[in-house]
């Protein structure tokens, strides 16, 4: 720990020295960076697909959809914005304060740290270094510990394309994150539980560091069959891969459960059944399309939510087990008690609770009972339940008609609120996320009013009152005289 | 009192246009008829002169208010966001929403423009809100509760009014956002309280403001402008007072002599019978401040001013002229009426000087010299930074207001502080055109390349594969 402890001190010293030395401000260094990163994801394709494998059984597709896809696409954006964000926005000011300027300039807060997931290990740890990195900072990266094939990669991989002086790595698990929080940070990005989001947010007030924390919850998905019926198809597909088709439902915006209105309920896993098979065959632990669980310790928990007799009684499809393989066969549960641990925590895993109502309208009531989630899918048509849904709940994103697919639009902040989050990013909020607004105002030397000093009398409280009125016109009468 | 506000906002009262506009026109009605009453409890409070609770208490938040009616439906309506190929067919918006029931936790210096101008934000973005006050301007805190229980909507807005142990108590409930205003060591109070219930936070915090005088300066308007930023604005009691001074050896002499001309001008020979500052808030900070003055090596550094007078709570404006680094009065925010100087060799090093130390809430510069300017608003962080005036930022309402690193985070004012009370929730409409297989198992090396050419908006690819021919 001590050898850590001095490696984490060293890396701060050095980092910070290089952010004086003012290099990473430079717009032509942060586009190196970028465009290293993007070499650095082309050059290595096989082998990133590998550890992604290795670490989560994920199939290289959806390793290249949800992870390097997905990272190159951030970086060619940034590089092609970075010029347009970071120019000054300039601010109109009052014509009272006429010639004087103001704008807005986006700086860097300095030496950061990023606090990565073990889900989409590659994706959740560059993403947030790209906009580190286009916003002028220093940046250390904490990989976790549960995708340790994807950490070390990232560990060899980076120091050998990006600036090792500006950009480091480190791997550990909690006793490293420990040392790290306890030193101050300029800004601290976190993807993980609201649990330990609690945690860094505390540690981060000792040094009033601001932080991003992207956590997680329960994203509902609610069926309104009648008025989907036509596309009933698309919908039980989408949902199906929104559920089992990334990281075994082991994502922050996996469809965790599904509302759907009593009478449907029977029709839709008659549909949910032939998708799975269509998806994953007749044995999904053999079809190598399905990630697996992270770890024994996640596995454990999995079980633990499905060994509850009253859950298992609700069990209508999948539910087998396989410790040894860290394998959780897609499952699908009907009406599982909401008072079980399956109903009141993430599940972050292939299980899928439906939940019937009477009347799709209470879907809005259920939802609100519960914590505010990173998403609410809503399958629907009905122009009233979409208001209803987008003006009476409260989520990070509201995604109508699709699962998941709101995280590749990076034209929309992606963040949560409430138990699910706080900050946003991607695209430019990315850049934004990093950076600090610094308002820049500029007066003038040429011009004074004698209103605004000492000593005070009647007169100059009049004229700074209509000044701040911006009352023009009286303002010139009251200097004429001819106003009282 | 919490659960009730909560049950008002579920019930949808304070989201409506019409609800917002009501609050923030009563808000409007309080300014204009009760102004006797507020420059009187701030009288008594501080000592505040008349034209400072007009104008930057009143007026600043008359015109916030009125901001704040005129763009709210512009703020209200959501924003559309440009979708890309990856997610064809769909369109996006940004809709914003409260947070839901939201705390204000105010100062004393500026008890009601600190107090209700956060309150316009929070309304205008549709929260409930509950204000704290500052238990130090005792009467501008009752008269608050006073005003607001008799003009706002008490079901979701509501003041309570105490110390320690009543914001303790409040800190210890579940927020929807808390904003403060205060010192950055109960700021870091507030964040830790906020993290037990994952609240986001503003913190308007302080820091040592400096300013930097190039001798290249219009003398008279630096001096006019520094005094009535500092002594005239609550006698230096202010977050963005101008806490020191960095300028050359040769241009300290002249400048001394500029400020003295200038104070005696605004404040006459007797400036502890001026009546038009305010004074020491209360005798704990009266005797911090001596302490400041009093320190070894710092008391003979005074070259104007140093007159105390603890029954009256008056400390003469004060300057000083390079006092050691590590002093009391160069180690804390001073927030009060003592003004120190330090000099340098150039003005070079007061970049040095002002990095060394924690980012401040603003960073003045009086120069003419161009480069001067962009290599200082460039180079030193702080939360807002002025060339050649001091404090007139936060009176317009196009800038972000707020600090960075120890002076805090988040920012308001405008339509930031609508922002800051806001969640800004993305919406994606998808249409059920249109559904690839791609995003499907069972996964295959097509897919891959198709998802690859849609990655990189390789069209060419994208046809090729497509037809078959890749």
């Amino acid at each position: 720990m001590e050898a850590m402890k001095e490696t984490v001190e060293q890396s701060l010293r050095e980092m910070r020295e290089t952010f004086e030395s003012g290099r990473t401000r430079s717009v032509k260094w942060r586009k190196t960076q970028l465009g290293a990163i993007i070499e650095m994801v082309k050059d290595n394709e096989d082998k990133m697909c590998d550890v992604l494998f290795q670490d989560l059984g994920k199939h290289s597709t959806e390793a290249f959809r949800d992870e390097l896809g997905f990272v190159i696409r951030s970086a060619t954006t940034a590089l092609n914005c970075l010029d347009k964000w970071a120019v000054p926005k300039k601010s109109n000011l009052p014509l009272l304060f006429y010639p004087a300027k103001g704008q807005v300039v986006s700086e860097p807060y300095g030496t950061v740290l990023v606090l990565s997931s073990w889900n989409f290990p590659i994706s959740l740890s560059l993403d947030p270094l790209i906009g580190a990195i286009s916003a002028g900072n220093t940046v250390l990266l904490k990989a976790s510990e549960l995708s340790p094939n994807a950490s070390a990669f990232l560990a060899k991989a980076i120091p050998s394309y990006l600036d090792t002086k500006a950009i480091k790595v480190i791997e550990g698990g909690p006793d490293v994150a420990t040392i790290l929080l306890q030193h101050q940070w300029d800004k601290i990005f976190f993807t993980g539980s609201p649990r330990i989001g609690k945690i860094i947010m505390a540690a981060a007030a000792e040094h009033l560091t601001p932080v991003t924390l992207e956590l997680g919850g329960k994203c509902p998905t609610i069926i309104d069959h009648r008025s989907v019926s036509k596309d009933m198809k698309s919908v039980v597909k989408r949902i199906s891969g929104g559920k089992w088709g990334s990281c075994s439902g082991q994502a922050c915006i996996a469809v965790d459960y599904v509302l759907v209105e009593q009478s449907f309920a029977s029709s839709l896993i008659d549909m949910l059944k032939p998708t799975i098979k269509s998806f994953f065959g007749e044995n999904p632990k053999e079809s190598g399309c399905l990630s697996r669980i992270v770890s024994k310790k996640h596995f454990q928990r999995l079980s633990r939510l499905l060994n509850d007799p009253r859950v298992q009684a609700s069990i209508v499809y999948g539910g087998s087990m396989d410790e040894e393989k860290l394998y959780v066969e897609p499952t699908i549960l009907l009406d599982p008690p909401l008072d079980s641990e399956i109903m009141n925590e993430e599940i972050f895993g292939p299980i899928l609770p439906i939940i019937t109502l009477r009347d799709i309208q209470e879907s809005i009531g259920f939802i609100k009972s519960k914590p505010k989630p990173l998403a609410i899918y809503a399958f629907t048509k009905d122009e009233n339940l979409k208001t209803r849904i987008l003006s009476e709940t409260s989520s990070g994103s509201v995604t109508f008609n699709d699962v998941m697919i709101q995280y590749m639009c990076d034209a929309l902040p992606f963040g949560g609120v409430g138990e699910s989050g706080i900050g946003r990013y991607h695209g430019k909020y990315s850049f934004e996320c990093f950076s600090h607004e610094k308002a820049i105002m500029e007066g003038s030397l040429a011009m004074d009013l004698e209103a605004r000093y000492p000593p005070w009398n009647s007169f100059k409280l009049k004229f700074i009152r209509l000044a701040f009125r911006e009352a023009y016109f009286k303002l010139i009468l009251l200097m004429l005289g001819l106003k009282k | 009192m919490l659960t009730e506000l909560r049950r008002s906002f579920d019930a949808g009262v304070t989201r409506g246009y019409e609800w917002r506009i009501t609050q923030l026109k009563k808000l409007l009605i309080i300014c204009d008829n009760h102004e006797p009453e507020i420059v009187s409890a701030l009288q008594d409070d501080l000592g505040k002169p008349e034209l400072e609770s007009s104008v930057y208490e009143v007026a600043l938040l008359r015109n916030s208010i009125k901001l704040a009616l005129k763009q709210l439906k512009d703020w209200m309506s959501p924003d559309k966001a440009k979708t890309s190929l990856t997610t064809f067919p769909a369109s996006a918006e940004i809709v914003s929403e409260p947070l839901g029931v939201v705390l204000v936790i105010s100062a004393w210096n500026y008890p009601f423009l600190l107090s209700l101008d956060p309150v316009v934000g929070a309304i205008s973005a549709g929260n409930a809100v509950v204000l704290k006050p500052s238990e130090l301007a005792p009467a501008s805190s009752s008269l608050l509760a006073k005003l607001l229980e008799q003009y706002l909507d008490s079901s979701a807005v509501r003041v309570v009014e105490g110390a320690v142990s009543e914001t303790t108590l409040l800190l210890e409930q579940k927020w929807d956002k808390i904003f403060y205003t205060g010192s950055s060591r109960i700021g870091r109070i507030i964040m830790m309280a906020a993290a037990k219930h994952l609240t986001p936070v503003v913190l308007e915090l302080g820091g040592k403001s400096p300013v930097v005088i190039d001798s290249d300066t219009n003398l008279k308007i630096t001096a006019k402008r520094i005094i009535v930023g500092k002594w005239g604005c609550n006698n230096g009691q202010a977050c963005i007072s101008p806490d020191y001074i960095l300028t050359t050896k040769e241009y300290a002499p002249k400048l001394i002599d500029a400020l003295k001309h200038e104070l005696e001008a605004f404040y006459g020979k007797n400036p502890m019978e001026s009546k038009d500052m305010s004074r020491i808030v209360n005798s704990n900070h009266f005797d911090r401040l001596s302490k400041m003055l009093e320190e070894k090596e710092v008391s003979e550094k005074i070259v104007y001013g140093g007159q105390k007078n603890k029954e009256n709570l008056n400390i003469a404006p004060t300057i000083l002229l390079d006092v050691p680094l590590d002093s009391l009065i160069m180690s804390e925010e001073i927030f009060g009426p003592l003004l120190p100087i330090l000099t340098l060799n150039n003005l070079e090093e007061s970049f040095d000087v002002i990095r060394s130390r924690p980012k401040p809430l603003a960073a003045y510069l009086f120069t003419q010299n161009q480069k001067l300017k962009e290599r200082f608003a460039t180079t030193v962080s702080a939360g807002g930074i002025v060339v050649n005036d001091i404090a007139v930022h936060l009176a317009l309402h196009t800038l972000p207001f707020g600090g960075v690193g120890e002076s805090g985070m988040g920012c308001y004012h405008g339509k930031f502080s609508f922002d800051a009370f806001s969640h800004k929730k993305a919406v994606l409409y998808k249409s059920f055109l249109g559904d690839s297989s791609i995003r499907y198992p069972p996964y295959s090396r097509g897919k891959i390349r198709l998802l690859k050419a849609l990655v990189n908006s390789n069209f060419v690819e994208l046809f090729k594969v497509l037809i078959g021919i890749a």
